[in-house]
């Protein structure tokens, strides 16, 4: 199994991590394109994940919601919505991949570790050391009411909660001998407690990738402590530089080495034949995901009050927006309505332009534009630069989105050295080069709170 | 002249014997054991296979198990056990209606219980309930599961260049279900599944109902309001039939149509030679002779050996008397069981309105 030309790392060069993200829930698709198919069925998903091992990537990733958007009470009906859930259709998925990482998110809020931990080494398992999990914290009332759970936590709360969930499942998957016997646990925490035997051996992978999305400085620490991966909107060159150098900066607080967690942010991609030709298709996308009825409702999400009597194509509300709002629910919360205002405002009169323009303009960037090999020189530079380790790639299609990347910009990135020919090993934890974690149950590593 | 023969149901239980003290067995972890069980079990056209559960159980969880095989097979229905004490509604409804996606429609669902103190000691949040509390909640998610699947009607994607719209929303709904110890919004995340409603199944043992536990009368009254099969076990055919009648009965009298319920006997089954298989063969021919029941669930002591003893030594044996198809006439799990695709509460309630 030698690669077909001299080993990357032999030249120096960082190696590119890359993902797919399957575009399930979201207002980015442009469903509306006759090549869209559906967001649900297990045939789109097979051929997503497919081509992203057919593109030697490291894994393949799910998002998460549990509740429908809403929008002035009622369901928010313009975005792509509706998925299955993640950890049994990457079950599924295992059997029609051989090596690709299985990525699901899954909210710690509103789920038992036990359990959920049982399902991700029963994943872990069944595809032969390709699981991982998203840890995600999002919690408010809205979603709350789908759970016996109820309620919801304050942002310090949900992550001491998730910090311990994830130290009870590592508790638990590091509770078998070498011997191949379960010892018992027994977790008393400020959480949870657990006790009893876990009913599944250590997983292939030592255990399950984890991977962290949420950007608080409370998330970041907690990503510092305890994740293998973090997913990430700070793509830029210089705002993924900064984000790039303040969580590796926390690391050695826990005893960690920088190379112990990859940072990988979700880009969008559009190509060219031509810089000119990929510059206007990525516009003629902006145009399609922010219809008449979507800028509306842009703007609606920050003014708080019901704008359906304006014109999209002509000028910004000049009322100022209501604060207290409750018009949209399910979506992060914009911290300062008019300010966000004012600056829209400000950048229609520079510019002259209508309402659907400015939202055009200020929302959903478009990551990398180009031709291929513009592409991936741009990709290669951001990893060589420290403003990322990799990326989880968003394809605006559902499924096909991600064809052209793996036939036209994957060959580049082999010929420029960063990216593997073949795969080398068979986990995930392989993939991103992670060590597998040591075996404890011989330790006294209980009681960790 | 001969009727045509009532079709024989037959299902295998795929879990491996109970070892006290023994060691885990590496099959138990390994997804080719499963999905060489599974394509054996299609090659005998059975109607579907189960897998049971708990949380204290040696083993993988069964539904991921079963995710795992369905992309292997085509035809096979895929029932696992999953538990509704310890875990949310929400998420019972959302990962079996996720097993019927990508298995095309065929998943069901055996509806579990936890009542040992190991399984809530591993949540730490509740204590063991008595089984007839338990049993009475798990009806009630039952009941929400249903209700989420149909929160989506089938038309409710629409696509609609012209408005923008990717759905119609009218055609979404909150459950708002209020049940005794939990509570549900709605709508599901996940739209209708491919069969509507994936099957749910209930197991239940053949005593007769009133003379039994409370425990015992309120399985029987889950069965008989939620379920689309009933496993019965019994001893013997005289049995098997009586809870088969009195299961009937029951559902008539929460408005079902009792054809509607297809009750099959459980049967632990020690296959060893190709004898046993044969002689497996007469044992379903006198019962189901006798009316005892619907079809079979067939338990073998080992699977790995007894799966293939029933489909290579008991199926044609039936086949050649006439008694089981050669081969499947429909996709879904529901048409392997003659069973209709329900129709959308919600939709039904627009139209009526
Ligand atoms: C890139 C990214 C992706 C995320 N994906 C999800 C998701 O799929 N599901 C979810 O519930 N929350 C998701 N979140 C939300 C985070 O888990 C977190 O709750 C949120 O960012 C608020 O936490 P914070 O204040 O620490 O940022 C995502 C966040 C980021 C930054």
């Amino acid at each position: 199994m030698s690669p077909a030309r001299p080993g990357p790392e032999a030249r120096g060069r960082k190696q590119i991590h890359l993902a797919a993200h399957f575009p399930g829930v979201n207002n980015t698709t442009v469903w509306a394109d006759p090549r869209s198919e559906s967001q649900i069925a297990f045939s789109s998903f097979e051929h997503l994940a497919r081509t992203a091992e057919r593109g030697l990537f490291d894994f393949f990733f799910l998002a998460e919601g549990l509740r429908l958007r809403e929008h002035k009470g009622r369901v928010h009906d313009l975005d792509v919505v509706g998925r299955p859930e993640s950890v049994t259709l990457l079950n599924a998925l295992a059997a029609v991949t051989d090596r690709l990482g299985l990525a699901a998110t899954v909210n710690a809020t509103f789920n038992e570790p036990y359990e959920l931990a049982r399902r991700l080494a029963s994943l872990d398992h069944l595809s032969g050391g390709r699981a991982a999990w998203n840890v995600v914290t999002t919690s408010d009332a809205f979603t709350g009411e789908n759970f016996r759970r109820g309620g919801y936590l304050d942002r310090a709360d949900r992550y001491t909660r998730a910090a311990e969930f994830v130290a009870t499942a590592r508790e638990l998957w590091d509770s078998w001998t070498d011997g191949g016997r379960p010892r018992p646990v027994d977790h008393h925490g400020e959480h949870f407690t657990v006790r009893g035997e876990f009913t599944v051996p250590r997983s292939p992978q030592g255990h399950p990738v984890v991977i962290q999305a949420g950007d608080s400085p409370e998330g970041r620490e907690f990503a510092a402590s305890a994740a293998d991966v973090i997913f990430t909107r700070h793509s830029g060159p210089e705002a993924g530089r900064a984000f790039f150098a303040d969580v590796k900066g926390r690391l050695a607080a826990y005893g960690r080495r920088p190379a112990d967690l990859k940072i990988m942010p979700g880009v969008t991609f559009v190509l060219g034949d031509t810089a000119a030709e990929a510059q206007e298709q990525a516009a003629e996308i902006r145009r399609r995901q922010v219809s008449p009825q979507n800028a509306l409702l842009a703007a609606e999400q920050i003014w708080g009050v019901d704008l359906s009597s304006y014109d999209p194509d002509g000028p910004l509300p000049d009322i100022d927006p209501d604060p207290g709002s409750e018009l949209a629910q399910g979506r992060v919360r914009i911290a300062d309505p008019k300010a966000v205002a004012d600056s829209w405002r400000a950048l229609s009169r520079a510019k002259g332009l209508s309402l659907r323009e400015t939202v055009i303009e200020t929302t959903g960037r478009q990551s990398f534009i180009g031709t291929p090999e513009a592409v991936a020189a741009e990709m290669d530079a951001h990893v060589q630069t420290g403003a990322a380790d990799g990326f989880i790639l968003v394809p605006h299609l559902t499924p096909g989105g991600l064809d052209a990347f793996v036939d036209r910009v994957v060959p580049l990135l082999q010929e420029r050295g960063v990216h593997r020919t073949e795969y080398s090993g068979t986990t995930l934890r392989a993939h991103l080069g992670l060590p597998e974690p040591a075996p404890r149950a011989g330790e006294r590593n209980r009681n960790v709170h | 002249m001969s009727l045509p023969p009532r079709p024989l149901h037959l299902a295998v239980a795929l879990d491996a014997p109970s070892r006290p003290g023994a060691d885990h067995d590496a099959a138990d972890h390994d997804a080719a054991h499963f999905v060489a069980l599974a394509r054996l079990a299609e090659r005998g056209t059975l109607d579907f296979i189960t897998l049971g559960d708990s949380f204290a159980r040696p083993g993988l969880d069964a539904l991921a198990v079963l995710a795992r095989v369905a992309p292997t097979t085509q035809h096979l229905g895929l029932v696992p056990t999953v538990t509704t004490t310890h875990t949310e509604p929400f998420h019972v409804s959302t990962a079996v209606a996720t097993l019927d996606w990508v298995s095309r429609g065929r998943a069901g669902w055996t509806v579990g219980v936890s009542t040992t103190e190991a399984d809530a000691a591993l949540f730490g949040r509740r204590s063991a309930a008595p089984p007839a509390e338990v049993w009475r909640e798990a009806g009630e998610v039952a009941d929400v599961a249903a209700r989420l699947w149909d929160s989506w009607e089938d038309d409710a994607e629409i696509r609609d260049r012209a408005t923008g719209r990717f759905i119609d929303r009218d055609k979404l709904h909150h459950v708002d279900f209020t049940g005794g110890s939990f509570t549900v919004r709605g709508p599901s995340i996940v739209p209708r599944p491919p069969q509507g409603r994936p099957v749910i199944v209930v197991e239940v043992t053949g005593t007769a109902a009133d003379a039994a536990a409370p425990a015992d009368r309120v399985l029987h009254e889950v069965a008989a309001a939620h379920a689309d099969v009933a496993l019965v076990r019994a001893e013997d055919p005289q049995t098997a039939g009586a809870a088969r009648a009195e299961l009937r009965e029951r559902a008539r009298a929460h408005g079902r149509d009792p054809g509607s319920l297809v009750v099959l006997a459980s049967l632990p089954v020690e296959l060893d030679s190709s004898a046993d298989a044969v002689g497996l063969a007469d044992l379903i021919r006198d019962w189901h002779a006798d009316g005892a029941a619907d079809g079979f669930h067939l338990r073998p002591a080992d699977p790995a050996r007894g799966v293939g003893l029933l489909v290579d030594g008991t199926v044609p044996v039936l086949r050649h008397r006439g008694l089981l198809r050669r081969g499947y006439a429909g996709a879904t799990l529901r048409e392997h069981l003659g069973l209709p695709r329900p129709a959308n509460r919600y939709a039904l309630a627009r139209e009526a309105s």
